[in-house]
């Protein structure tokens, strides 16, 4: 449908418009709505704090595990932010940058979270119990030590096992620490080593 | 929905209400102490976990700067700079943290024509209210840093918030928390100014003659101050510049220009009012309407004694 505007009526139209501009130009419009919620709310506000360790390196800094839910019944958690912890005496609620980017690794998609085993010939890895893992380990251990063990070396005894090695983890506590350290060498392994040198 | 602010708002773009005036805030302050950065971008890192950005994977150009430049989604920026210093033929590694300054005098709210869209709070921290923004640039333009990005996404503006939600409820940024060396520390400004007097004792005894705090003047002093070894030559810092200021274009545009603009208007109101009381509406009568009518479908004019030249 056509409205029907004289050439008047458009002039008239468009002059009520400029003197409106005009106005609200010169400082004569609304106030805006005072200061609305500029600032973000505070995303952390009422999320749950678990305390952790940062598995990357042997510093071992403290981290804080921001999560969603409170642990009620239907609310399933998850890691939502993490940062340091400011109560830790290592690193005092700083991170390094791996550190500062742990949400990405929790949230990883390649992220290893169970026994993962590939069978000797195929091409993939399987999800596998960690009966399956730890008896599989035990039993290659076993082969291994009692083909290599080497109890003598011409007269010497040194009981010293070389053909397999173990990696040790970062976050592990003294206590921890020490039953690896006591576990590897009463077996004789000299290969050993922490995933972490600094 | 409540947000846990406590701040007040000093200062909006293109606004001329006042603000509420009189509550004292204590002014905060980032300081980055240039001498202390080993450049291991946990900043950067920490930024865009706390702010859920996550930028695009570049592009390795040779240099460790990574991503090369600041963008939408990359608030803050490690800049590397290899300088030869003549006097002690050392190389130094000189690594700028690069972001927002939060100056005193924004030139990015200065040059802002959207209502809002820049606000500086009380504190001093100066934020970007993307609800209000019209992408229209003009804050990389008036910023003396060039620190604003226009994001690709939504043409709205983006830059370092200082983190204004954690200082809001009284947490540091959250590159200030990361910081593994202490190179970037956040506080009152009066106590980042003494925390650099400090340092700038120590580097002093070290050697560097013309280490100083940069907090420069030209923007009325910054709420992002660094401590440089050569605060004679900024502009060794990867361009900092040695004596910022607002773009003279922006205060010609915002000044002289609008004013100007905003006299003709009001010049123009006011004699169309007076011109409207005094002559009035030229009106039309019914006759003229017809005569128009019939002139438009050519007919002759009826011949009349009040013949009057046709509309």
């Amino acid at each position: 449908m056509n409205v029907q505007v004289s050439r008047r009526g458009l002039l008239k139209g468009i002059g009520v418009g400029l003197a409106g501009g005009t106005l609200g130009a010169l400082g004569f419009g609304d106030l805006q709505p005072a200061a609305a919620a500029a600032v973000r709310p505070f995303k952390l506000a009422q999320m749950r704090e678990t305390r952790n360790t940062c598995p990357y390196c042997s510093v071992s800094c403290g981290v804080i595990l921001y999560s969603l839910g409170d642990r009620s019944k239907n609310a399933k958690s998850a890691v939502m932010h993490v940062e340091g912890d400011p109560d830790h005496p290592v690193n005092r609620g700083t991170l390094c940058p791996k550190g500062s980017s742990l949400l990405d690794f929790v949230r990883s998609e390649t992220r290893t979270k169970y026994p993962m085993y590939r069978a000797p010939g195929t091409a993939e890895f399987k999800r596998v119990s960690w009966d399956f893992a730890l008896d599989r380990i035990t039993k290659l251990l076993k082969e291994d030590r009692d083909k290599n063990f080497v109890a003598k070396n011409g007269d010497l005894t040194v009981n010293r096992w070389t053909t397999t090695g173990f990696l040790g983890a970062s976050a592990t506590t003294n206590e921890t620490a020490w039953l690896t350290y006591k576990t590897v060498r009463s077996m004789g392994a000299l290969v050993f080593d922490n995933q972490a040198r600094v | 929905m409540a947000d846990y602010s406590s701040l007040d708002i000093r200062q909006r773009s293109a606004s001329t209400e006042t603000a509420p005036a009189i509550r004292h805030h204590e002014e905060v302050a980032k300081l980055i102490d240039v001498s202390k950065c080993i450049g291991c971008k946990a900043c950067q890192a920490a930024c865009e976990e706390w702010n859920d950005l996550r930028d695009d994977v570049g592009v390795n150009v040779g240099v460790y700067d990574n991503p090369h430049d600041l963008t939408a989604k990359s608030w803050t920026l490690m800049r590397f700079t290899e300088y030869e210093n003549p006097e002690t033929n050392n190389l130094e590694w000189l690594i700028r943290k690069d972001g927002c300054m939060h100056c005193s005098e924004p030139g990015c709210l200065k040059a802002c024509p959207s209502p809002g869209a820049i606000v500086q709070y009380s504190n001093g921290i100066v934020d970007f209210v993307e609800d209000h923004c019209i992408g229209c640039g003009y804050c990389v333009k008036g910023c003396p840093f060039n620190i604003p990005r226009i994001s690709k996404a939504d043409n709205k503006a983006y830059k370092c918030t200082l983190c204004s939600d954690r200082v809001a409820v009284g947490q540091a940024p959250a590159c200030a928390k990361a910081c593994p060396t202490g190179a970037i520390m956040f506080g009152t400004k009066d106590a980042m100014i003494e925390q650099a007097h400090d340092r700038v004792e120590d580097l002093k005894s070290r050697g560097f003659d013309h280490a100083g705090l940069y907090d420069p003047k030209g923007v009325g002093g910054t709420h992002v101050m660094y401590v440089l070894h050569h605060n004679d030559k900024p502009h060794l810092y990867n361009g900092l510049p040695d004596d910022p200021k607002i773009s003279p274009l922006v205060a010609f545009w915002k000044g002289g220009a609008k004013m100007f603009g905003l006299a003709t208007m009001g010049f123009a109101a006011v004699a169309g009012f007076f011109h409207y009381v005094t002559a009035g509406p030229n009106e039309v009568v019914p006759e003229e309407e017809e005569e128009a009518i019939d002139l438009k479908e050519g007919r002759e004019h009826r011949g009349s004694g009040d013949d009057r030249p046709s509309a």
